[in-house]
């Protein structure tokens, strides 16, 4: 059985024995985005691609592109703020709510 | 030819151990189950065997060890008592809901407090609802047979639920006794190569056990769970049956003692059984009075339409626990038995007594008075001394003790 194919109205006979998935990388379906009580927004011209912001993201939620830091994937960041307190040239700011 | 040994419970356990040969022993040593993983590193030491053993810092990292090591794909055993199963409580869950057939080899003792070394079944009927198959054992025959027998229950494809194999602390795990060992290579036969469909080890198939289940996954995964402990019935049967070919020994959920025409019936779980057998020989010689026994040999999954049946026509019935739940009613086995009892209407006066706490003695003569409050119950229709600790010190005459 596929994690694609057990949702939330599958039957308990459709879920695995022991909750058991037998594929990798299925946490990207978990938009754990949805816990998110403040918002990061990334304001490009402020941004000198200095890329302090990448790493410290405990959820891996600023995608890196050719050396160049992307906009915010917004399915998974919770919002914890450590990227606007690490970047150095106010080019994140915090908003209240999704 | 099977083989003639003398062997306490211990031994018999881990000379089991032996014949299987699990991959992964993760153990702690807490009297009085400290031999069987002694035993099982000296093995290891004299190269008779190649299980891996973890030396743990508690029983905490022993169930942890055991559900990564199961999980890994490898057949995992380990052995503990009374509060070393307490420190394992939370991991007997994370095994059960992970569907990871580990056994585990229990000698039953007093949990602590007042701390206490002896037999009694606390530690077990305290994890009786942690999804775990409970088989208990009366000598150390059946122990080692129940343990041959807990591998094919644990790993077959519509159960994989971890086995707790139980034996009384020091009555059985520490008596010598004579016993009939399986032949190696039968034993291996019968307990069979363990091949997972799904470990962690498999690089060909990347897998995640034990994910984080929100409330709307969590209901499905129990029910999932209880139709594993309702497989696992007729698993044990089955699983029984073939043991029964290979060594003539018959095992069921229950043993039931000269009960084809019994009129009184006492159900117990563990070594005092035999007490009680000699009993029921006694009263028969001397008084001709109908007495029968019900030994529960499986006490998860609960046999409840079985003993009910067992249990028809009774006149009257006592069940015998060897733990307190403090409820101030029931223990553990006297309120599932009468409950099983209720459900099929049986009318047989029903008594619930406490007994062998801490390791405290009960005697034939003990299990006599037992079978005559139950004759006076079936004459009076009055319950007599409803939830009596049999063997208690009583200050006041009129206090409740048998």
């Amino acid at each position: 059985m596929k994690s694609e194919n057990i949702n939330e109205r599958s039957p308990w006979q459709d879920i695995t024995e022991g909750n058991q998935i037998y594929e990798p990388a299925t946490s990207r379906q978990f938009c754990t985005g949805e816990w998110r009580t403040s918002t990061p927004l990334f304001i490009k011209e402020k941004c000198k691609q200095c890329l302090l912001c990448a790493p410290v993201c405990p959820d891996s939620s600023i995608p890196v592109s050719e050396g160049k830091r992307q906009d915010f994937d917004y399915d998974h960041c919770k919002g914890c703020g450590i990227c606007a307190k690490v970047c150095p040239f106010g080019a994140i700011e915090m908003k209240e709510g999704k | 030819m099977a083989v003639r040994e003398r062997l306490s419970g211990n031994e018999a356990v881990a000379y089991a151990i032996k014949q299987i040969n699990p991959d992964v022993m993760p153990a702690f040593p807490i009297t009085p189950s400290t031999e069987i993983p002694q035993y099982v590193a000296n093995y290891i030491a004299n190269g008779e065997i190649g299980t891996e053993f973890i030396h743990v810092e508690s029983e905490h990292s022993a169930m942890s060890a055991a559900i990564g090591a199961s999980a890994a794909g490898a057949r995992t055993v380990t052995a503990t008592s009374s509060c070393g199963m307490a420190l394992m409580w939370e991991e007997l869950y994370v095994a059960a809901s992970d569907r990871l057939p580990v056994v585990l080899a229990l000698v039953n003792r007093a949990l602590t407090g007042p701390i206490n070394i002896n037999a009694d079944h606390s530690d077990s009927m305290g994890a009786r609802d942690s999804g775990w198959i409970q088989i208990y054992a009366e000598s150390n025959q059946e122990v080692y047979d129940n343990f041959l027998q807990a591998y094919p229950i644990a790993e077959n494809a519509a159960v994989r639920l971890p086995v707790m194999i139980c034996q009384d602390g020091f009555i059985t795990s520490h008596g010598v006794e004579n016993i009939l060992l399986v032949e190696d290579e039968k034993a291996k036969e019968f307990v069979g190569e363990y091949c997972p469909e799904h470990y962690l080890l498999n690089e060909k198939e990347p897998m995640a056990v034990g994910p984080y289940a929100v409330s709307n996954y969590y209901m499905e995964t129990k029910r999932a769970q209880r139709e594993a402990m309702k497989n696992a019935k007729q698993v044990i049967l089955e699983t029984a049956e073939k043991f029964e070919r290979m060594t003539g020994r018959k095992y069921g959920f229950f043993e039931e003692y000269r009960m084809e025409d019994a009129q009184y019936a006492v159900v117990v779980i563990g070594s005092a059984a035999g007490t009680c057998k000699a009993a029921v020989d006694k009263i028969r010689e001397t008084t001709g009075k109908k007495a029968g026994l019900v030994k529960i040999r499986v006490f998860r999954p609960f046999p409840e339409e079985e003993l009910a049946a067992a249990l028809k026509g009774m006149k009257a019935i006592a069940v015998l626990d060897r733990s307190e739940m403090f409820s101030a009613t029931s223990g553990p086995l006297g309120a599932e038995v009468r409950a099983a009892l209720y459900g099929a209407k049986l009318e047989a006066e029903v008594v619930n007594y406490f007994y062998g706490l801490g390791g405290r003695d009960i005697t034939v003569e003990d299990f006599e008075r037992v079978y005559e409050n139950l004759e006076e119950m079936a004459k009076t229709h009055v319950v007599k001394d409803m939830y009596a600790y049999i063997g208690l010190r009583e200050g006041d005459r009129h206090g409740n003790s048998l």
